[in-house]
């Protein structure tokens, strides 16, 4: 079980928030197409689902989120290798 | 077995930014760039960490030379598992100029004051592309040196190291104590700058100290002469007919 998904069994609000504020905005600070772009469309998935209230729902959207940040670290780890790649090794 | 493994790790300008040349053509601006840590030298951490996890390793020590900000850097290498942290402390004048000879003096003088066995860099910093640190320090200790690695097995007392080279691979053995530095296969560093990975690393302890402490001269001995930005690519022309396509290239001398 990861950390959040600890904390949506006991806290179902502190989980999402932590989700939203302290992983996803703290990660699209380096989204390549810019922070803002990043922000505001993370902010409209959320308050698309803001009226959700069944809890196994919102326990399967935070899994959802939990797979979007492991594909933004990928997304960042690829884009690094690429441009040393690119700027080192291609001959 | 149970290593005692130190790793540099330096602080240069974002692999992301558009670097720009100073008005002076003495040096790149720096003041207000996103900086982080060299990708090589992730490179590196990600490596010992990974012999630490296998319990090769004992304890990491990760060491930058610099300016205070140095101390992010530092905190980076904690945040992906490194036990503590050595800071060299130098600014100004002695850090525009301080140099891979300079920077292996004190890698090699913290390696015999902390009972280092193992020293595992970056190949090169992607900012003054030197590719040197790692074969002085090897030279100072008078110990083997495995460069460009891309896969490290420990045997015994020995490494097994994989090395790129022109062309292909080729494969050594090194005895410890050792320097090895990492090439870019040589794993992939782990992501680990989440605030509450951060919040852990602020508890592990960074030391602070002066190169004069390891009675190590950073006098330059180096001057830049002059820096420049790479030839910008020109632009190319288009033209309507073979008529003018031939008339330009006759102009440009070619046919």
């Amino acid at each position: 079980m990861t950390q959040l998904q600890q904390l949506a069994s006991t806290n179902l609000r502190y989980a999402v928030k932590t989700l939203y504020k302290n992983q996803l905005i703290f990660l699209g600070r380096e989204y390549p197409k810019g922070e803002k772009y990043f922000r505001d469309r993370c902010h409209h998935a959320f308050m698309k689902n803001k009226d959700e209230t069944d809890p196994e729902k919102i326990k399967e959207l935070i899994g959802r989120g939990e797979y979007v940040l492991k594909e933004l670290e990928a997304l960042y780890m690829l884009r690094k290798y690429r441009a040393l790649k690119k700027r080192y090794y291609d001959q | 077995m149970a290593l005692r493994v130190l790793v540099g790790v330096k602080r240069v300008i974002d692999y992301a930014v558009k670097i720009r040349v100073k008005p002076d053509n003495m040096g790149v601006v720096t003041e207000g760039v996103k900086h982080s840590m060299n990708p090589f030298d992730e490179i590196a951490v990600e490596e010992a960490m990974r012999l630490k996890e296998k319990k090769i390793v004992k304890e990491i020590i990760a060491v930058s030379c610099g300016p205070k900000q140095n101390q992010e850097t530092i905190r980076t290498a904690l945040a992906m598992g490194a036990d503590r942290g050595i800071h060299v402390e130098i600014g100004g004048k002695e850090y525009e100029n301080l140099g891979p000879l300079h920077v292996s003096k004190i890698f090699a003088k913290l390696a015999e004051k902390e009972d280092i066995n193992l020293i595992i860099l970056g190949k090169q910093a992607i900012d003054g592309d030197n590719n040197q640190t790692g074969q002085m320090t090897a030279a100072l200790l008078d110990w083997p040196q495995a460069t460009f690695a891309s896969e490290v097995t420990v045997e015994d007392n020995s490494l097994k190291v994989v090395r790129e080279i022109d062309g292909g691979l080729e494969t050594i053995h090194v005895k410890l104590p050792a320097v090895v530095t990492a090439d870019l296969r040589l794993n992939e560093p782990r992501y680990a700058t989440l605030p509450s990975i951060m919040q852990k690393a602020k508890k592990k302890k960074i030391d602070k100290m002066t190169p004069s402490d390891l009675g190590v001269d950073v006098t330059p001995t180096v001057e830049t002469v002059r820096v420049e930005d790479p030839p910008v690519r020109e632009a190319g022309q288009k033209v309507e007919t073979v008529e003018d396509m031939v008339a330009k290239l006759k102009e440009a001398g070619v046919v």
